[in-house]
């Protein structure tokens, strides 16, 4: 099991993230917004962390790339929630250094998948 | 997967709503011309959330109709549209849609294709990417983004074995995408038989080494019933960062369910010899071939040791083929069981669903939890407090105990107050929808309108919030319709063109007035008059005075306007309106000028839970008077009292007649005293009629914590609830209007058996 944090503005999305992952065993923690995922994540030592594009305050694009300057973060897996299918904007997702991207919607079974496919377990 | 799926679309359901009715604001207040990014950013997020959610829920049609909305806005945020009315408009149109869409999910509304459709249609016109499309004529439109579900995993039988080289060659920056070759390679082993070798080549000496760089390429052969695209996915969140060559280098034949095993060691023997070759060809390589029992999880164990010259580390035995293919063939059976049990699940979800729309929640704000539980932190204090002084008591400790009592005391009320506040909402929920309606009203009637809203952050309960809002649709509907004139016929007046009509709310001693009142033409008395006699309510010759004249507009049946709109109805609305606020415990009244316009006061109590009450004693029982339904209390002076027959009377207060009620008697309980001049008269009103009930004594005044009798026990004519006092009996709370009704009931009676009493005399003595 992993401690993930999972940053969307909706709280239903939100919700369903941290009922599919909880079921998985890992534990979540949630954020509403960039800022607060960014803040949790100085706070905490996450192995993982999902975070939606959209997002007030600050985007999930900026999140990544504040998170890919902390040191504790250089290397951690990064997943985006998008609903983009757009290479541009994949690539977009790549250069500010997420690690991969998991296409809303999505069905519990293959968000699990791809925690499984960052984490190894 | 054992989520509580209905849980989470209700969730779903209120963020959506709550995200459109700001949406829906956001675009009234939009300034038609430049484009603040961040308001479209947050309207797009509305849009998007809404089709993220869908798509979780299976509402196709909500994805594909969110899609194409999301669509425009994404063009707008990218600074492609300027905003224009008819942008806005059709923003607005799609709110509606979507509202009505997610309205007929619940079982709300009904679901009307062709308003999707055309909505649908429009969004398309204006999208810019379909105009390039168009002229263009090419590229097909974008895929609906529901994410196609992958085909049920074939029988095995059918599906070709193949054997595919890959070459993986990532960039030295790979590794700062946190993207792990290791976890690539396992995903891998799970398609079918893997080896892995690893080309050490790029690795430079030791001095030069960065740590951070990924200087490894790789080889891997695997083999498998595996297409294409599932390697191709597995590197997806790589590509651009990695130079990967995919070939495919065999294909078996599908071979049968009765495969033969020397088929299948025949292709293991093919992979071997490729693997070989490899080994031969290049000089310096790690090999690092796998196990691939896919039952239980597979295990690739990394080599980081610096190479010497040639290294070949032998980490497993060379699987026996058949039994991997035999689990495989387990796992794929199991998908296709999960599949079958998923839709049975979404089956009884959608029969589920229907009981479900009923629940309600509420949104309280994170302070408010908070003060909470520091108020119960402090409960708690206080009582390890008072336990420590019952502990060892004795007569010095009294203080103590006081001080205790004073602070449990404080608390209570502390928590209370808090807890109140949980079910209080601002009232800027019911009025964020008027800016629109207000908007679409008057675009209709061709009125020019500016609506004000002050006050918004006025809280009161949500049910009485609830309960509000279709009268106070009704007066705005009322105040666009009657009350603000034609732009032609205010300039005529010496008014600005455009009407102000605004929506006051704010706190007034423990009660809440909301205000609406508009600039428009006023109350025109003499009409209300005109029809008042048409209709038998008042007699022709008969003065009024201008508040009496007022009052007859909540009278059923009359409405004042000439024409008859299919806005403001026919004069059902006004007496509806009354009685909704006055269920809620409030008034309404209205003060209105000609040609300035008129104001309407609703006075509200600020929640239906607590109230303040007004205890008198009969004989030895307690009961609760509202204290807004008390006019006032006497002492009775036997002058004033008329007996009529010995059964009816009634008592002379300054000019009124007022019926007197000796609640000792209706309730047939024994009384201090029968002698009215010993105790008190309560002058109370209860549906526009006073009566005075005859008490023993007045007691405190206190807030009272209504609990329901009907839950309880059950409805009792007379009595609207209980609660409990401080010495914890039961008090009755009385209901001043169905008392007074019970006394009708009465005084019939008595009419019909008693016929010495004049009927005519008595029933306009009860008046």
């Amino acid at each position: 099991m992993a401690y993930i944090l999972i940053s969307d503005d909706s709280v239903s999305m939100r919700r369903m993230l941290s009922f599919t992952l909880a079921e998985a065993n890992h534990e979540v923690m949630q954020a509403g917004d960039g800022e607060q995922a960014l803040e949790l994540a100085k706070q905490h030592q996450f192995d993982l962390v999902i975070t939606d594009v959209n997002m007030p305050l600050l985007d999930g694009l900026s999140l990544v790339r504040e998170l890919r300057a902390l040191p504790n973060y250089r290397y951690k897996p990064i997943l985006l929630l998008t609903t983009e299918t757009d290479p541009e904007k994949k690539q977009q997702a790549r250069s500010v250094g997420a690690t991969g991207w998991i296409l809303k919607p999505f069905n519990p079974d293959k968000l699990l998948a791809a925690v499984r496919k960052v984490l190894g377990y | 997967m054992a989520i509580d799926m209905a849980e989470v679309q209700q969730l779903f359901y209120e963020e959506s709503y709550e995200g459109l009715d700001n949406m829906e604001s956001i675009l009234l207040d939009l300034e038609v011309g430049a484009m603040d990014k961040e308001v479209t950013n947050s309207i797009f997020r509305v849009v998007h959330s809404i089709k993220g959610g869908a798509g979780i829920f299976k509402f196709d049609q909500v994805v594909t109709f969110a899609h194409v909305a999301e669509t425009l806005l994404d063009e707008m945020r990218n600074g492609q549209h300027v905003v224009t009315q008819h942008l806005i408009d059709l923003l607005l149109n799609s709110v509606d849609v979507l509202r009505m869409m997610l309205g007929s999910l619940r079982g709300e509304k009904t679901f009307v294709p062709e308003e999707v459709a055309a909505c649908q249609r429009q969004l398309e016109a204006v999208l810019k990417k379909n105009q390039e499309t168009v002229a263009a004529a090419t590229t097909p439109p974008e895929p609906p983004s529901v994410a196609p579900e992958s085909p049920p995993p074939l029988p095995m039988a059918t599906k070709p074995q193949k054997t595919w080289q890959i070459h993986f060659k990532p960039y030295p920056s790979l590794l700062k995408t946190g993207n792990d070759p290791l976890n690539l390679f396992r995903e891998l082993s799970n398609l079918g038989e893997l080896t892995v070798t690893a080309d050490t080549h790029a690795l430079p000496d030791f001095k030069e080494l960065v740590a951070e760089n990924c200087y490894l390429s790789w080889n891997l052969t695997l083999h498998g019933s595996v297409e294409h695209n599932e390697i191709q996915e597995i590197f997806e969140w790589v590509e651009g960062d990695c130079d990967l060559e995919i070939t495919l280098t065999s294909e078996v034949a599908p071979i049968s369910e009765h495969s033969t095993a020397s088929e299948l060691s025949e292709s293991a023997t093919e992979s071997a010899l490729l693997e070989s070759d490899t080994h031969l060809t290049t000089a310096t390589t790690v090999e690092i071939p796998t196990t691939l029992v896919a039952t239980e999880s597979p295990q690739i164990v990394a080599v980081t040791t610096v190479p010497q010259d040639s290294l070949k580390i032998e980490n497993s035995p060379v699987v026996p083929v058949h039994e991997e293919n035999a689990s495989v063939l387990v796992t794929s059976l199991s998908k296709v069981q999960t599949k079958e049990n998923s839709s049975e699940k979404n089956n009884s979800l959608n029969a589920g669903q229907q009981h479900n729309t009923e629940t309600s929640s509420i949104r309280v704000g994170i302070d408010k939890i908070d003060a909470l539980i520091n108020m119960v932190g402090e409960l708690v204090i206080t009582q390890s407090m008072l336990d420590q002084v019952g502990q060892s008591f004795d007569a010095a400790r009294i203080i103590q105990l006081r001080d205790g009592l004073a602070q449990l005391e404080r608390n209570t009320r502390e928590l209370q107050e808090s807890v109140m506040r949980i079910r209080m909402l601002p009232i800027g929920f019911s009025f964020n929808r008027f800016p629109r309606l207000v908007h679409d009203l008057s675009s209709q009637l061709g009125k020019k309108v500016e609506l004000k809203l002050s006050g918004e952050h006025t809280e009161l309960d949500k049910t009485v919030l609830e309960k509000m809002s279709d009268p106070l649709v009704h007066l705005v509907r009322n105040a666009l319709d009657h009350g603000i004139e034609m732009p032609a016929q205010r300039l005529a007046a010496g008014k600005p063109e455009v009407g102000v009509l605004k929506l006051h709310a704010f706190h007034q001693s423990g009660s809440i007035i909301i205000q609406i009142s508009d600039d428009g033409a006023g109350i025109d008395t003499d009409k209300v008059l005109q029809k008042a006699r048409k209709l038998g309510l008042i007699h022709s010759e008969e003065n009024l005075i201008e508040e009496q004249l007022y009052e007859l507009i909540f009278h059923p049946g009359l409405s004042t306007a000439t024409q008859v709109s299919d806005l403001s109805g026919r004069g059902v609305g006004m007496d509806v309106v009354r009685r909704n606020i006055r269920s809620l415990g409030g008034s309404i009244d209205v003060k209105s000028k000609r040609g300035k316009g008129s104001t309407f006061n609703i006075r509200l109590p600020l929640t239906l839970a607590i109230l303040d009450g007004q205890l008198v004693r009969i004989g030895h029982d307690i009961y609760i008077l509202s204290l807004l339904s008390i006019i006032e209390s006497l002492r009775v002076n036997p002058k004033y009292v008329n007996a009529l027959a010995g059964r009816a009377e009634v008592y002379k207060l300054r000019d009124e007649y007022i019926p007197i009620l000796r609640l000792y008697e209706l309730f047939d309980i024994p009384a201090t005293t029968t002698k009215l001049e010993e105790g008190l008269l309560v002058i109370v009103e209860g549906d526009g009629q006073k009566i005075g009930l005859f008490v023993d004594e007045l007691l405190s005044q206190q807030q009272i914590v209504i609990k329901s009798l009907e839950s309880n026990y059950k409805q009792i004519q007379g009595v609207s609830g209980a609660t409990i006092l401080g010495d914890g009996n039961v008090a009755l709370i009385l209901d001043v209007a169905g008392i007074i009704q019970l006394f009708h009931h009465r005084t019939n009676y008595l009419t019909r058996h008693y016929p010495a009493m004049p009927s005519s005399h008595a029933a306009t003595m009860i008046m």
